[in-house]
């Protein structure tokens, strides 16, 4: 999906212009002169409005898409938000708009309705629903409630910014300030970025179009220092932005693959040779200011794709229940609790995580192992209970029969086949470091789907109760206890496995 | 005034019915006590006539974890698919007690098995086999081990196994195992081999 501040559907064309400029702008053939000199004054006079995007970020794809206003309200093409996420099509039928989504989920909206039903569930919508030219319009405030539906899995809406991620895909980042003389700001983030960077006086500022950052704990940072006393983040019309601001010129350096931005004081002669470069895309100048603060611009590369090192996947969820481990404790429900802990033992090791399933909802199996292999995840692993046996059962997978690869491609079934070394190996890994622990442990092979689908290692964890008390599945110390194990052991093989294809 | 034959005909339809209905809620009541295996008409045991010969049964333990081969002396039939089946049954038969190391559900039965040269054996399960099925990554692999480990020791030649569930393909046995594709008959032995009990 290619990022493009032009509209991606042609019936968008209204976006941001009045109905009276738009019935204008459609052709000569009215051929009212006059109409077109009212147009371009009123455009002279007031400049046209803005046009307003959405961001949607997402482990297949990230894009934007052009926002209407409609009802006083934000209103963005349901289909045009779902098209590059999976199969998507929408038949209208009179006051009805029906969504089929991946050949499974289903929804039903009607025009001049606040409601709507998706798999058979009523589903509110911020505003009244409006089909323009087929197309079905929803207000921007009922995506955060109204995707998770549709694509069983968790979505953040910042609806103020307009910005919108689908799973877990943020990029967080911290700021510190080295005690050099001259000072250094080091901004160090979670995945690769390529921001555009502008200076004005006093201050420098990174916008970020296209990754999906998010803010720090507070907005502000303050670093105490005379030459770049703090740092602010805010974000709006689908976008972030981090202000640097400095009494002094400033300049930003990239490295570490686009992961670390530095800010730094420039010196005279850099400034020089800074100065004979091009300006940056987007580089803010303006008549009558001071020249631009020198700017080392970014890799002229697009941006790497978001890695995650690891992708934890919740075993299960929606209707799928998984094992009934006791009258009121669902398989389910503990592998996302033992998911978000182990997401969270492995994020303070310095691995970044996706969680797959981050709520209750339906996940095919092959919808996860698409997850896990597009985003080339250096290790993914499933989480499972089960209430029989004692202690951890570490799975790498039971290949099954057949499954020819053709030439560069490979079979589905057997998708697993070269990785298999690097899964046994952080399996072997995972469970020494569980036994270290104390913890009952054994490893196995099984015909366990996702495994053999995923083209990177891969691994399952099936946690039981140490004793026969299934309810200990459900106590934060022994989760934490078991994830933790597993967190050390894949840390202690980051290199191994971060050279996995 | 009603004819006397139109009354004596009532009168004989009133107790028929009567009679009837009696009759129907007697029979309401034998069905309710009735126990639902009753519809398991599967013999559990193999016939007893013909030579008896040695077989090894591959049986999961839930206790441990473990699948353990055990001999057993039991008569078979001559026909190669035939004998699979009774073994397959016979194996069964042992999860179907209620003091079983594996307790399967109750109904659990194995509908045919399928010789396909070269190699292939299809295993056909019934429903309720699946259905009943205990939930969990290791029950499902024993139960899934132990069918596969027992036709192949048994049955020379098999190379691939695929399981069905009432002629069906079916995506997993209750949630974990996978049945969409054909088992490896070496990966399984593998398989069976981690899972032997520890010395």
């Amino acid at each position: 999906m290619r990022w493009t501040k032009s509209k991606r559907r042609g019936d968008f064309r209204s976006a941001g212009v009045p109905p009276a400029v738009l019935s204008a702008s459609r052709g000569p053939t009215v051929g009212t002169p006059i109409i077109g000199l009212i147009l371009i004054s009123a455009l002279v006079l007031f400049g046209a409005a803005p046009d307003k995007y959405l961001a949607v970020y997402s482990v297949a794809a990230n894009y934007s898409l052009p926002l209407v206003q409609r009802e006083g309200r934000a209103y963005v093409g349901l289909l045009e938000v779902l098209e590059p996420l999976g199969k998507v099509s929408a038949k209208a039928d009179g006051p009805r708009w029906r969504l089929r989504y991946n050949n499974s989920v289903e929804g039903d909206f009607q025009v001049g309705k606040t409601h709507a039903r998706v798999q058979g569930r009523d589903a509110d919508l911020a505003g009244k629903f409006l089909v323009e030219n087929n197309r079905g319009l929803v207000p921007v405030g009922s995506l955060g409630s109204l995707l998770p539906r549709i694509l069983g899995g968790p979505v953040t809406l910042h609806e103020e910014s307009a910005r919108l991620f689908i799973g877990s895909v943020a990029t967080h980042f911290t700021a510190s300030l080295s005690a050099d003389n001259p000072p250094r700001l080091v901004f160090h983030f979670t995945g690769p970025v390529n921001p555009t960077v502008a200076t004005e006086p006093g201050a420098l500022r990174m916008t970020f179009s296209r990754e999906p950052l998010v803010a720090p704990a507070s907005p502000t940072l303050t670093f105490g220092n005379k030459a770049i006393p703090s740092a602010i983040y805010s974000e709006s019309n689908g976008m972030a932005v981090v202000t640097v601001n400095a009494t002094i010129p400033v300049m930003a350096s990239f490295s570490s693959d686009g992961r670390t931005v530095t800010i730094s004081p420039t010196s005279a002669s850099a400034a020089t040779a800074q100065n004979t470069n091009p300006p940056a895309p987007g580089a803010a100048t303006s008549p009558g200011q001071p020249p631009p603060a020198p700017l080392t611009t970014p890799p002229a590369a697009p941006p790497a794709a978001r890695r995650y090192f690891a992708v934890v996947d919740a075993s299960h969820g929606g209707d799928d229940h998984g094992e009934t481990l006791s009258n009121t404790l669902l398989e389910k429900d503990v592998t996302v609790a033992l998911a978000r802990s182990l997401r969270q033992e492995l994020e303070s090791r310095g691995i970044p995580t996706l969680v797959l399933r981050d709520s209750d909802a339906n996940l095919s199996v092959d919808q996860r192992a698409i997850f896990a292999n597009a985003d080339h995840a250096a290790i993914y692993i499933a989480v499972h209970a089960a209430s029989n046996g004692h202690g951890v059962r570490v799975y790498t997978s039971l290949l099954p029969f057949g499954g020819d690869d053709r030439g560069t491609f490979r079979a589905w079934t057997t998708a697993q086949h070269a990785s298999l070394p690097l899964s046994q190996s952080a399996a072997a890994a995972v469970a020494s470091e569980l036994q270290r622990r104390q913890i009952p442990v054994r490893t196995l092979t099984a015909p366990l789907r996702p495994l053999n689908n995923v083209t990177g290692p891969a691994i399952a964890v099936e946690v039981a109760p140490q004793g026969s008390d299934s309810s200990q599945l459900t106590a934060p110390d022994y989760q934490q206890l078991v994830t933790s194990a597993v967190a050390t052991a894949i840390a202690a093989t980051r290199d191994q496995l971060g050279g996995a294809p | 005034m009603i004819p006397r034959h139109f009354v004596i005909a009532m009168a004989v339809l009133l107790v028929a019915v009567l009679g009837l209905s009696v009759y129907a809620w007697h029979m309401r009541s034998t069905a309710a006590s009735t126990p639902v295996a009753s519809g398991d008409t599967r013999p559990l045991a193999p016939p007893v006539a013909g030579p008896t010969e040695r077989v090894t049964l591959y049986v999961a333990h839930d206790d441990d974890g473990s699948l353990r081969a055990e001999s057993a002396q039991i008569p078979l039939p001559s026909g190669r698919q035939q004998r699979a089946e009774e073994l397959l049954r016979t194996l069964l038969s042992l999860y179907l007690d209620k003091s079983s190391p594996h307790v399967l559900g109750a109904g659990a039965d194995i509908r045919s098995v399928f010789l396909v040269d070269p190699g292939v054996a299809v295993i056909d399960l019934n429903s309720a086999f699946a259905d009943t099925h205990r939930s969990g990554v290791l029950v499902e692999e024993l139960t899934v081990a132990s069918l596969i480990r027992t036709i192949s020791a048994n049955t020379p030649g098999i190379l691939r196994v695929k399981i069905l569930v009432d002629g069906k393909e079916r995506d997993t046995l209750a949630g974990h195992a996978d049945l969409s594709a054909f088992y490896d008959v070496t990966a399984v032995n593998q398989l069976a081999t981690q899972l032997q009990p520890a010395p």
